[in-house]
């Protein structure tokens, strides 16, 4: 069987179509088929080269990536920006140029500018992957997220998916609607008003501000981390009200009375967001997320990668 | 070729099947009907394997395959493999075959069985051990098996580029 994705870079889940996402899914099957297997790596991608350029802080998804470019036979080079030239003033299509020269056939890049892997995917000649622009999309995460989903409940249809916490600060959020309702899933977002985006209603997610509400409605719970570090004023009082009004614990998910599968896309504020008993319970698929995300990022590498001689 | 593979094997104990996907699984699946109605005590050992990842045209071919399942439920360390599948032709599927094989473990033996074996076409110094037919024919044909597995009826296409005849083999 031959199919192809419909675009030539992964900027966001936003550009994809359904048959995209559904080829990702069934590619990623087989590769945690592989990563499964005694020897876990495949000579695939035995000629290509592949730069990691992280302007930002990451460790999951940055080893996440390595690791899919290791077992999938790709050379790897990696770039932190604090070690890096762009201290001493250069620009992103500079650095970007330069390690193409030295003839690099791909960019996984993560950049705290939302639109900078779209603006880098138009000046220069190399397939991207967004590995997280700012606060705008994280495509990868909400494909490993949706793939998990798919993997715990069977399918996507129909099934009513709540993300609770710093909306408006994440771009795990944004890409998460935009994967879920391609799939037909229903999306809610659950948050203190001030960390709900104005006009997201336009997308077509149910907004919620109260957690029991929003837990007693859904299927899966998406937890996010409250992202301190973007936040330049307060936006509520104080981490412990937080806690009190959107902490999910054990308590509240008894008081629901039904089986919520819970997710995180880490790293957990472990006592914020999310107790640890929760964290840890038989209902939280946070370490599946982390497996499956090697595999899905093996799968979108080798679909992108396949596609540039022909 | 059932023969063939019971003289060599003998009951099977230190021997499995491995169909190569997609096409080799339906000919694998028939052998080991067979050789299970003829000896219904024996537990044969099969599986079924994707090469797809293991290919040396990736970036290299216009087409961009989706690869399908591997399942081998079983250690191949130290076993004797026969390979399964419907058309030899250049020897690279097997090529990658073996490779994507040796990352499960050591066989003691690899071995190759295939339905057609396309002569004079080969790519890689790659010979069958067990052969159904073998024919002689040129590069630009294509050789079509049919399964009823598939939805179709049992049988071996050629087709020329001009014209199309049929040559009906049986296993």
């Amino acid at each position: 069987m031959q199919r192809k994705l419909s675009v030539k870079h992964l900027i966001g889940i936003k550009g994809l179509v359904p048959s995209d996402i559904e080829l990702i899914f069934e590619t990623a099957q087989t590769f945690k088929e592989v990563i499964n297997r005694p020897i876990k790596k495949v000579p695939s991608m035995r000629d290509v080269t592949v730069v990691n350029l992280f302007f930002e802080n990451s460790t999951r998804t940055r080893l996440s990536f390595e690791l899919a470019e290791k077992r999938l036979s790709a050379d790897v080079l990696n770039f932190t920006a604090s070690s890096s030239s762009v201290s001493k003033g250069e620009t992103l299509i500079d650095t970007v140029n330069n390690i193409l020269a030295m003839k690099v056939d791909m960019v996984v890049m993560r950049h705290p500018k939302p639109g900078a892997a779209l603006f880098l995917s138009q000046k220069v000649n190399s397939i991207i992957v967004n590995a997280g622009d700012g606060t705008h999309e994280h495509p990868t995460q909400a494909l490993l997220d949706a793939f998990s989903i798919r993997e715990a409940l069977g399918e996507l249809k129909g099934k009513k998916v709540v993300i609770v916490g710093d909306i408006l600060h994440s771009r795990v959020a944004l890409s998460n609607i935009y994967c879920l309702q391609k799939m037909g899933a229903e999306v809610m977002v659950c948050g203190p008003p001030t960390l709900i985006p104005k006009y997201i209603d336009e997308l077509g997610v149910k907004v919620e501000t109260n957690l029991f509400k929003a837990l007693s409605w859904c299927d899966v719970a998406n937890v996010l981390r409250i992202q301190l570090e973007r936040q330049d004023i307060k936006y509520f009082p104080s981490l412990r009200d937080y806690i009190l009004q959107y902490g999910i614990n054990a308590e509240i998910l008894n008081k629901v009375n039904k089986k919520i599968t819970i997710m995180h896309p880490g790293p957990i504020n472990r006592g914020v967001e999310i107790t640890s008993d929760v964290a840890d319970s038989k209902q939280s698929i946070i370490l599946d997320q982390v497996e499956n995300g090697v595999a899905v990022r093996m799968a979108v590498l080798y679909l992108l990668g396949g596609q540039q001689n022909s | 070729m059932c023969h063939q593979l019971v003289e060599n094997h003998d009951d099977f104990s230190n021997s499995c099947i491995i169909g190569l996907q997609p096409r080799g699984i339906f000919l694998s699946k028939r052998i080991v009907q067979h050789l299970q109605k003829w000896n219904p005590k024996n537990k044969l050992k099969y599986g079924a394997l994707d090469i797809t990842f293991y290919r040396d045209d990736y970036r290299r071919s216009e087409k961009l395959l989706v690869p399908s399942r591997t399942d081998i439920d079983f250690v191949v360390e130290g076993k004797k493999v026969i390979l399964v599948d419907d058309v030899l032709f250049t020897g690279r599927t097997i090529r990658a075959a073996m490779d994507a094989l040796l990352a499960f473990g050591r066989p003691e033996k690899v071995e190759l069985l295939v339905l057609i074996d396309r002569k004079f076409s080969r790519h890689l110094p790659i010979e069958p051990d067990y052969t159904g037919d073998a024919i002689d024919s040129i590069d630009s044909d294509k050789v079509n098996v049919e399964w009823k597995e598939n939805g179709k009826e049992d049988g071996v296409w050629l087709v020329s580029k001009s014209k199309s005849n049929a040559t009906k083999t049986k296993r």
